[in-house]
């Protein structure tokens, strides 16, 4: 019964994992990682 | 004795580097591999920054080839529009479903530099059950607080909602975007004031800390480590205990840098599956290895 609920978790976790990938880049939200990755982040080095 | 356990025995005596340094170094090789950035002082402006990397490995290193998740996370949650974030979110839920926390043990640099200062010739402490099971919930804290509560809610007087993980906690950055950065470019030296001083004590308290202790960092503060930790109990990476062959020796929960209970419960959360515990372990009881089946751990991939 465990072994079934773990095996649907596991697979029901990596298609929902897929899907929000998939459906985050469609709208465009790789773009808005890409804009603040290729800036320096002065938070991020303790500047900002 | 199987014939892989007697390979890994003797691997074991004969090693030098091991399979998990040259992993763990070969990662960190691989996500910081623009040398040219530590040279000039400045960042990787290529596309494969729009991709996260499953690790904790700061965007403003000047090696980064790829985004650092919690960074993203923060920087999606906190931005001018701000929104669920399907894409940072699914990849981080595709890296721990697949791997959970064998990232940790495995790919991490920042695990990486906390392993090798381990290695020092120093008393080592190991830290009271009673401080270090309570003490190991903050990380969960500082994901829900610092990751996403205060990126969401809270603004500055200015307006701006900041990564406050990256801004005052993160020693990943402080190491491998801050002082390569400021070693290399004068015009951001004039700028570290008392945040970069902060920020600087942090880590040094990080590292001393690694030293005494192994993998503080992950054990106690990793916001990374807290969302694949959720994952390892149904991962498709599993560390198995074979209890017919465990002769309850206990050698594996010495070894754990972790210090996990092995025997009692080998997919807790708190488990890198760095596999030290399965190269000390006498009989070979310890396995691990990708799980696809019905049977939960049990049924490796493919057969």
């Amino acid at each position: 019964m465990r072994s079934k609920a773990v095996f649907c978790l596991r697979y029901g976790i990596l298609v929902l994992a897929i899907v929000f990938a998939a459906a985050g880049a469609a709208k465009g939200e790789h773009l808005e990682v890409f804009q603040k990755a290729v800036r320096i982040c002065l938070e991020c080095i303790g500047i900002g | 004795m199987s014939r892989v356990h007697r390979d890994r025995m003797k691997n074991k005596k004969g090693a030098g580097i091991s399979f998990q340094r040259k992993i763990q170094l070969l990662f960190a090789v691989l996500v910081n591999g623009y040398a040219a950035g530590f040279a000039r002082g400045k960042i990787f402006t290529g596309k494969s920054k729009a991709v996260c990397v499953p690790v904790l490995n700061c965007y403003s290193c000047p090696g980064a080839l790829g985004a650092c998740p919690i960074g993203s996370l923060q920087a999606v949650l906190g931005g001018v529009n701000s929104h669920f974030p399907f894409y940072v979110l699914g990849l981080m839920m595709l890296f721990g479903v697949v791997l959970g926390r064998l990232v940790c043990g495995l790919l991490c640099p920042f695990g990486l530099v906390q392993d090798l200062l381990h290695k020092i010739p120093s008393p080592k402490l190991k830290v009271p059950k009673k401080l270090d099971r309570p003490a190991r919930y903050v990380k969960y804290g500082i994901l829900l607080v610092f990751v996403v509560g205060l990126p969401l809610f809270a603004a500055t007087d200015t307006g701006v909602r900041p990564p406050y993980f990256c801004k005052y906690i993160c020693p990943a950055g402080t190491l491998g975007g801050g002082i390569p950065l400021l070693l290399m470019n004068p015009s951001l030296q004039k700028l570290a004031g008392a945040l970069f001083q902060w920020k600087a004590l942090v880590l040094l308290v990080i590292v001393a800390a690694s030293v005494l202790i192994s993998r503080p960092f992950c054990r106690y503060l990793c916001p990374l480590g807290a969302f694949y930790a959720l994952f390892n109990r149904f991962s498709f990476y599993q560390m198995r205990l074979d209890k017919g062959l465990c002769i309850d020796c206990k050698a594996c929960e010495r070894a754990c840098p972790m210090a996990v209970a092995v025997t009692a419960d080998i997919g807790s959360g708190e488990c890198i599956r760095c596999g030290k515990c399965r190269s000390v372990c006498p009989t070979g009881a310890i396995g691990s290895g990708f799980s696809c089946g019905v049977k939960g751990s049990g049924k490796p991939c493919g057969k």
